[in-house]
Protein backbone atom coordinates (compact mmCIF):
# COMPACT_ATOMS: atom_id res chain seq x y z
CA UNK A 1 0.00 0.00 0.00
CA UNK A 2 1.53 3.26 -1.07
CA UNK A 3 1.97 6.39 1.00
CA UNK A 4 -0.74 8.28 -0.88
CA UNK A 5 -3.24 5.51 -0.21
CA UNK A 6 -2.47 5.54 3.52
CA UNK A 7 -2.89 9.31 3.54
CA UNK A 8 -6.25 9.10 1.79
CA UNK A 9 -7.41 6.41 4.23
CA UNK A 10 -6.50 8.71 7.13
CA UNK A 11 -8.50 11.53 5.50
CA UNK A 12 -11.56 9.29 5.02
CA UNK A 13 -11.38 8.09 8.62
CA UNK A 14 -11.17 11.59 10.01
CA UNK A 15 -14.06 12.65 7.75
CA UNK A 16 -16.25 9.91 9.23
CA UNK A 17 -15.14 10.88 12.74
CA UNK A 18 -15.99 14.57 12.17
CA UNK A 19 -19.40 13.60 10.78
CA UNK A 20 -19.99 11.42 13.85
CA UNK A 21 -19.07 14.42 16.02
CA UNK A 22 -21.69 16.51 14.22
CA UNK A 23 -24.18 13.68 14.70
CA UNK A 24 -23.35 13.62 18.41
CA UNK A 25 -23.67 17.35 19.12
CA UNK A 26 -26.00 18.52 16.36
CA UNK A 27 -28.53 20.88 17.90
CA UNK A 28 -31.52 19.66 15.90
CA UNK A 29 -32.68 16.35 14.46
CA UNK A 30 -32.08 17.55 10.92
CA UNK A 31 -28.38 18.12 11.61
CA UNK A 32 -28.12 14.49 12.63
CA UNK A 33 -29.94 13.36 9.49
CA UNK A 34 -27.55 15.43 7.35
CA UNK A 35 -24.57 13.84 9.10
CA UNK A 36 -26.04 10.36 8.51
CA UNK A 37 -26.48 11.17 4.81
CA UNK A 38 -22.85 12.28 4.52
CA UNK A 39 -21.62 9.15 6.31
CA UNK A 40 -23.68 7.02 3.93
CA UNK A 41 -22.10 8.57 0.83
CA UNK A 42 -18.59 8.28 2.31
CA UNK A 43 -19.15 4.65 3.29
CA UNK A 44 -20.38 3.77 -0.22
CA UNK A 45 -17.10 5.00 -1.71
CA UNK A 46 -15.22 3.20 1.09
CA UNK A 47 -16.83 -0.12 0.20
CA UNK A 48 -15.79 0.44 -3.44
CA UNK A 49 -12.24 0.99 -2.16
CA UNK A 50 -12.48 -2.29 -0.20
CA UNK A 51 -13.53 -4.06 -3.42
CA UNK A 52 -10.36 -2.80 -5.09
CA UNK A 53 -8.19 -3.69 -2.09
CA UNK A 54 -9.47 -7.26 -1.76
CA UNK A 55 -9.71 -7.59 -5.58
CA UNK A 56 -13.23 -8.99 -5.30
CA UNK A 57 -16.05 -7.78 -7.47
CA UNK A 58 -18.87 -8.84 -5.14
CA UNK A 59 -18.25 -5.81 -2.91
CA UNK A 60 -19.50 -3.51 -5.68
CA UNK A 61 -22.95 -5.06 -5.30
CA UNK A 62 -22.69 -4.53 -1.55
CA UNK A 63 -21.82 -0.86 -2.16
CA UNK A 64 -24.84 -0.44 -4.44
CA UNK A 65 -27.23 -2.01 -1.92
CA UNK A 66 -25.70 0.01 0.92
CA UNK A 67 -26.20 3.26 -1.00
CA UNK A 68 -29.81 2.36 -1.75
CA UNK A 69 -30.54 1.52 1.88
CA UNK A 70 -28.88 4.73 3.17
CA UNK A 71 -30.93 6.80 0.70
CA UNK A 72 -34.18 5.07 1.69
CA UNK A 73 -33.37 5.58 5.38
CA UNK A 74 -32.69 9.31 4.99
CA UNK A 75 -35.83 9.92 2.91
CA UNK A 76 -37.95 7.88 5.34
CA UNK A 77 -36.70 9.83 8.37
CA UNK A 78 -37.23 13.20 6.65
CA UNK A 79 -40.75 12.33 5.48
CA UNK A 80 -41.64 10.93 8.89
CA UNK A 81 -40.50 14.14 10.60
CA UNK A 82 -42.65 16.45 8.50
CA UNK A 83 -45.62 14.08 8.46
CA UNK A 84 -45.66 14.16 12.28
CA UNK A 85 -45.91 17.93 12.13
CA UNK A 86 -48.67 17.89 9.51
CA UNK A 87 -50.62 15.44 11.66
CA UNK A 88 -50.39 17.89 14.56
CA UNK A 89 -51.80 20.70 12.44
CA UNK A 90 -54.97 18.91 11.48
CA UNK B 1 -1.19 4.00 -13.98
CA UNK B 2 -1.00 3.06 -10.35
CA UNK B 3 0.16 6.51 -9.32
CA UNK B 4 -2.64 8.16 -11.30
CA UNK B 5 -5.21 6.02 -9.48
CA UNK B 6 -3.68 6.89 -6.11
CA UNK B 7 -3.70 10.58 -6.98
CA UNK B 8 -7.40 10.57 -7.93
CA UNK B 9 -8.18 8.61 -4.76
CA UNK B 10 -6.31 11.20 -2.71
CA UNK B 11 -8.20 14.08 -4.35
CA UNK B 12 -11.50 12.33 -3.63
CA UNK B 13 -10.66 11.70 0.00
CA UNK B 14 -9.53 15.32 0.34
CA UNK B 15 -12.97 16.46 -0.85
CA UNK B 16 -14.62 14.10 1.64
CA UNK B 17 -12.53 15.54 4.45
CA UNK B 18 -13.51 19.08 3.34
CA UNK B 19 -17.16 17.99 3.43
CA UNK B 20 -16.78 16.84 7.03
CA UNK B 21 -14.97 20.05 7.99
CA UNK B 22 -17.83 22.02 6.42
CA UNK B 23 -20.27 19.90 8.39
CA UNK B 24 -18.54 20.99 11.60
CA UNK B 25 -17.74 24.60 10.74
CA UNK B 26 -20.88 25.87 9.01
CA UNK B 27 -23.22 27.98 11.16
CA UNK B 28 -26.60 26.74 10.01
CA UNK B 29 -28.45 23.56 9.13
CA UNK B 30 -29.04 24.55 5.49
CA UNK B 31 -25.41 25.53 4.86
CA UNK B 32 -24.28 22.31 6.56
CA UNK B 33 -26.61 20.43 4.23
CA UNK B 34 -25.11 21.87 1.08
CA UNK B 35 -21.53 21.49 2.32
CA UNK B 36 -21.95 17.86 3.31
CA UNK B 37 -23.95 16.73 0.32
CA UNK B 38 -22.14 18.41 -2.56
CA UNK B 39 -18.57 17.93 -1.43
CA UNK B 40 -19.17 14.33 -0.34
CA UNK B 41 -20.78 13.54 -3.69
CA UNK B 42 -17.82 14.95 -5.61
CA UNK B 43 -15.37 13.12 -3.36
CA UNK B 44 -17.06 9.75 -3.71
CA UNK B 45 -17.31 10.12 -7.50
CA UNK B 46 -13.61 10.98 -7.65
CA UNK B 47 -12.78 7.92 -5.53
CA UNK B 48 -14.83 5.63 -7.76
CA UNK B 49 -13.09 7.10 -10.83
CA UNK B 50 -9.75 6.32 -9.20
CA UNK B 51 -10.80 2.69 -8.69
CA UNK B 52 -11.96 2.68 -12.31
CA UNK B 53 -8.47 3.62 -13.50
CA UNK B 54 -7.12 0.69 -11.47
CA UNK B 55 -9.76 -1.87 -12.58
CA UNK B 56 -11.12 -1.05 -16.05
CA UNK B 57 -12.95 -4.39 -16.23
CA UNK B 58 -15.43 -3.31 -13.53
CA UNK B 59 -16.57 -0.25 -15.47
CA UNK B 60 -20.25 -1.22 -15.82
CA UNK B 61 -20.91 -1.59 -12.10
CA UNK B 62 -18.77 1.43 -11.22
CA UNK B 63 -20.71 3.60 -13.68
CA UNK B 64 -23.93 2.24 -12.19
CA UNK B 65 -22.79 3.25 -8.68
CA UNK B 66 -21.79 6.74 -9.94
CA UNK B 67 -25.18 7.15 -11.63
CA UNK B 68 -26.94 6.00 -8.49
CA UNK B 69 -25.05 8.45 -6.26
CA UNK B 70 -25.75 11.30 -8.70
CA UNK B 71 -29.43 10.32 -8.70
CA UNK B 72 -30.04 9.85 -4.98
CA UNK B 73 -27.87 12.45 -3.28
CA UNK B 74 -29.76 15.60 -4.49
CA UNK B 75 -33.11 13.91 -3.87
CA UNK B 76 -32.16 13.08 -0.30
CA UNK B 77 -30.78 16.53 0.46
CA UNK B 78 -33.79 18.34 -1.01
CA UNK B 79 -36.10 16.09 1.00
CA UNK B 80 -34.24 16.98 4.20
CA UNK B 81 -34.33 20.69 3.33
CA UNK B 82 -38.05 20.55 2.56
CA UNK B 83 -38.75 18.80 5.86
CA UNK B 84 -36.68 21.34 7.79
CA UNK B 85 -38.43 24.25 6.06
CA UNK B 86 -41.87 22.81 6.82
CA UNK B 87 -40.89 22.31 10.45
CA UNK B 88 -39.92 25.98 10.61
CA UNK B 89 -36.14 26.02 10.85
CA UNK B 90 -34.97 29.62 10.65
CA UNK B 91 -32.00 30.19 8.29
CA UNK B 92 -28.88 31.93 9.48
CA UNK B 93 -29.35 35.69 9.83
CA UNK B 94 -26.90 36.62 7.07
CA UNK B 95 -28.54 34.27 4.57
CA UNK B 96 -32.20 34.97 5.35
CA UNK B 97 -34.39 37.22 3.27
CA UNK B 98 -38.12 37.40 2.85
CA UNK B 99 -39.17 33.77 2.83
CA UNK B 100 -42.02 32.30 0.89
CA UNK B 101 -44.68 30.53 2.87
CA UNK B 102 -43.92 26.84 3.33
CA UNK B 103 -45.95 24.69 0.99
Amino acid sequence: MSMLQILSLILIGSAVLLSLLRMLLGPTTHDRVVAADTIGVITTAGIVWIASYLNNEIYLDIALVYGALAFIGVVAIARALDSVRQGERE
Amino acid sequence: MNFLSDLILFIGSLFMFLAAVGLIRMPDMYTRLQAGTKAATLGSIAMILGIWVLHPEWSAKLLLIIFFILLTSPVGSSTIARSAFILGHIPWVKTSRDQETPS
